[in-house]
């Protein structure tokens, strides 16, 4: 079992700070609105398996905020830019919650170096009709206890307040995400009509009691992606690979399993 | 001394009690808390209270823009304004203070309405820009990560309609027009005069001092130690570009009472401003201070200082206290006001003499006492300290 490692490296201008860890086939790990810059029991476990990457996106965490960064787009284009720079094919492409939209604008423009796509809680698309709570009128406390559906994951959260580094970390991740995501709210009125272009094998993870984006997210995105599976995990919030570490692994390794052949 | 009278048009018959499910008067209270049979009265009433500071003589009336919330109904300033500019004594002005140029979709509009305000009154108009409030950008859906960038952008695309002879392009990163062609053209030359309120951000006053602009700074709704400080950042901004500001170039506008005596304008007052602090002013700090509507450095601070506005409540006493509440008779208004102007430097006062619940009666009284007691006695204040000589 090897140990992950910090890297920085150039891409279109922008210092972008990633983790590296593990053997095999590389998987690239696209984090959340606040979920970057670490290694949770998740990504070890893949590590085993898989060359595993976990960047912080441009204007995130340990990254640089460059100059062109305004929308989505920008951010799809610089992944593809890092795909080619770091020399990356037959990759494995994992988003969760916001790094799942960025996933998918980078798949819908080209899967050329992807083996597969799998989306989990992945916002970037809009259902007219389903509720959603506006996650930026949340408190720091709002916005920890409605990530997860066991209240004791939350309490553990929120018991240790956080440093001062983190506090800054996340006042820059939130920047970063309004800049995504706030207008048109987290989606790209765009992106759904050209999902059917992904010609790689999918699989949408979902938490069925997820508060933020409610299921019925996964069941149109597994409907729009040609082909893609859908793995529901129960009794699980906004963050399977977090609340269910097991039970998500599971399930990516066997549809990664499966993709790989 | 140079006097306005400025209203937010707050809707004052707002349930007080609405604290007590919602977290706010902005941005999510339920519009089912507005009457528009006591909304319409209210409207009216307000109107008339702009109309009568007029007849009594202040220099000008001032209107703002506000959304979506109960703390003040004046979503589309330029109208009030409209209602206004046939109405009062050709002698007094109309500051419309300001439009909230990043969360409005087309601020070329902005220099329309403008400019045919500017030619019905004759050029009478004082117009504003600002960003909006944080609140703004949840309720009408616009980046805050924009805000600066839009700001600007809009105020070069509106003052370039204003002053260069159309048509000609805007070529914006956000806005972006091939016929700037603008008709009616401005009255006032160059053009209408530009103020700039803010609550004080080290921007803002760079931008406002600016030799090229030298627009007035009109500083809001903080304690009179953030006052005489932004007050002296304007003159060491302009200093330090190469000239010496006048006091005409820097406003405050703060809420004032004043009645017969010390005693009485203090009872009259307490319930309406502590309303206006408490109740109409109330927003949590997500709500206020959205990610991006200031730079990374500057968000820390601002999350500090107002931790006042967010949480908490205010009394009387202590807006007193503090300088963001002038109360009192005839001669203590007069003499806080020199003082004030006196360790300041400004010389424009937009007197806030509505405010929260205050009802009309009170209102009227206010404005009378005000018109016949206190700006007489303060007409002839310059700011001493070698700022101006006196006239």
């Amino acid at each position: 079992m090897s140990m992950q490692r910090e890297e920085f490296v150039a891409i279109a201008g922008c210092r972008t700070r990633l983790l590296r860890g593990g053997e095999g086939p590389p998987l690239l790990f696209l984090h959340g609105a606040q979920d970057g810059g670490a290694w949770p029991p998740f990504l070890q476990r893949l590590s085993r398996r898989f060359q595993v990457i976990a960047p912080d996106h441009p204007g995130f965490g340990g990254s640089d905020t460059p100059d062109w960064f305004d929308n989505v787009h920008d951010t799809a284009y610089f992944y593809l830019s890092f795909l080619q720079a770091l020399g990356l094919s037959g990759l494995h492409l994992v988003g969760a919650s916001l790094g799942g939209w960025i996933a998918a604008e980078v798949a819908v423009r080209s899967t050329e170096r992807l083996a597969s796509l799998t989306l989990v809680g992945a916002s970037g698309i809009h259902l007219k009709g389903v509720p959603r709570p506006d996650e930026f009128l949340w408190t720091p406390e709002e916005a920890v206890r409605n990530l997860y559906h066991d209240p004791a994951l939350a309490e553990q959260a929120l018991a240790a307040p956080p440093e001062e580094a983190e506090i800054d970390r996340q006042l820059k991740n939130r920047f970063a995400a309004a800049r995504i995501a706030w207008s048109p709210r987290g989606h790209d009125p765009h992106l759904e009509k050209w999902l059917h272009r992904i010609d790689v094998p999918g699989l949408v993870v979902w938490g069925r009691e997820d508060r933020i984006l409610p299921v019925d997210y996964a069941h149109r995105w597994a409907g729009r992606i040609p082909g893609a599976e859908l793995a529901i995990i129960g009794d699980c919030g906004h963050l399977p690979q977090i609340e269910r570490p097991d039970a998500f692994c599971a399930a990516m390794e066997s549809f990664l399993g499966r993709a790989a052949r | 001394m140079r006097f306005f009278f400025f209203h937010l048009m707050p809707y004052a018959p707002l349930d007080p009690d609405y604290d007590k499910t919602h977290k706010s008067s902005w941005v999510t209270l339920p519009n089912s808390y507005y009457d528009p049979e006591l909304g319409a009265e209210l409207y009216n009433r307000y109107l008339d209270e702009l109309e009568y500071a007029a007849e009594l003589g202040f220099e000008g009336i001032g209107v703002n823009e506000h959304h979506q919330n109960a703390y003040g109904l004046m979503p589309c300033p330029n109208v009030f304004a409209g209602m206004l500019a046939r109405r009062i004594p050709a002698a007094a002005k109309i500051a419309i203070l300001g439009r909230a140029l990043p969360v409005l979709a087309n601020p070329l509009s902005v220099a329309e309405e403008f400019a045919v305000l500017d030619n019905v009154t004759r050029g009478r108009i004082i117009t504003g820009f600002v960003r909006g409030i944080g609140a703004e950008y949840h309720s009408l859906a616009v980046n805050p990560t924009e805000s600066h960038a839009r700001f600007q952008e809009a105020h070069d695309l509106i003052v370039q309609a204003w002053t260069r002879p159309g048509p000609f392009p805007f070529e914006g990163k956000y806005y972006h027009f091939p016929h700037v062609n603008l008709w009616p053209r401005v009255y006032q030359k160059p053009h209408p005069p530009i103020w700039i309120p803010s609550q004080g951000s080290r921007e803002t006053i760079e931008f406002a001092a600016d030799p090229a602009r030298r627009y007035v700074y009109l500083q809001t709704a903080t304690p009179a130690a953030t006052l005489l400080k932004t007050m002296q950042a304007y003159r060491d901004e302009a200093l330090r570009r190469g000239y010496e500001s006048s006091p005409d170039q820097l406003g405050w506008s703060v809420k004032i009472y004043v009645a017969e005596t010390d005693e009485i304008a203090r009872r009259e007052a307490k319930p309406h401003i502590e309303a206006f602090a408490n109740k109409f002013l109330r927003m949590p700090q997500e709500m206020l201070l959205p990610p991006g509507y200031s730079s990374l450095a500057s968000m820390k601070g601002l999350m500090q200082a107002k931790k006042t506005i967010t949480g908490g409540t205010r009394t009387m006493e202590q807006m007193i206290e503090q300088g963001t509440f002038i109360c009192g008779s005839p001669q203590t208004v007069i003499d806080q006001l020199a003082d004030y102007q006196r360790r300041g430097g400004f010389n424009i006062v937009m007197a806030g003499l509505h405010f929260g619940t205050l009802p009309h009666e009170l209102t009227r009284k206010a404005l009378e006492l005000f018109a016949r007691e206190v700006m007489p006695a303060l007409e002839g204040a310059v700011p001493d300290g070698g700022l101006r000589a006196a006239e």
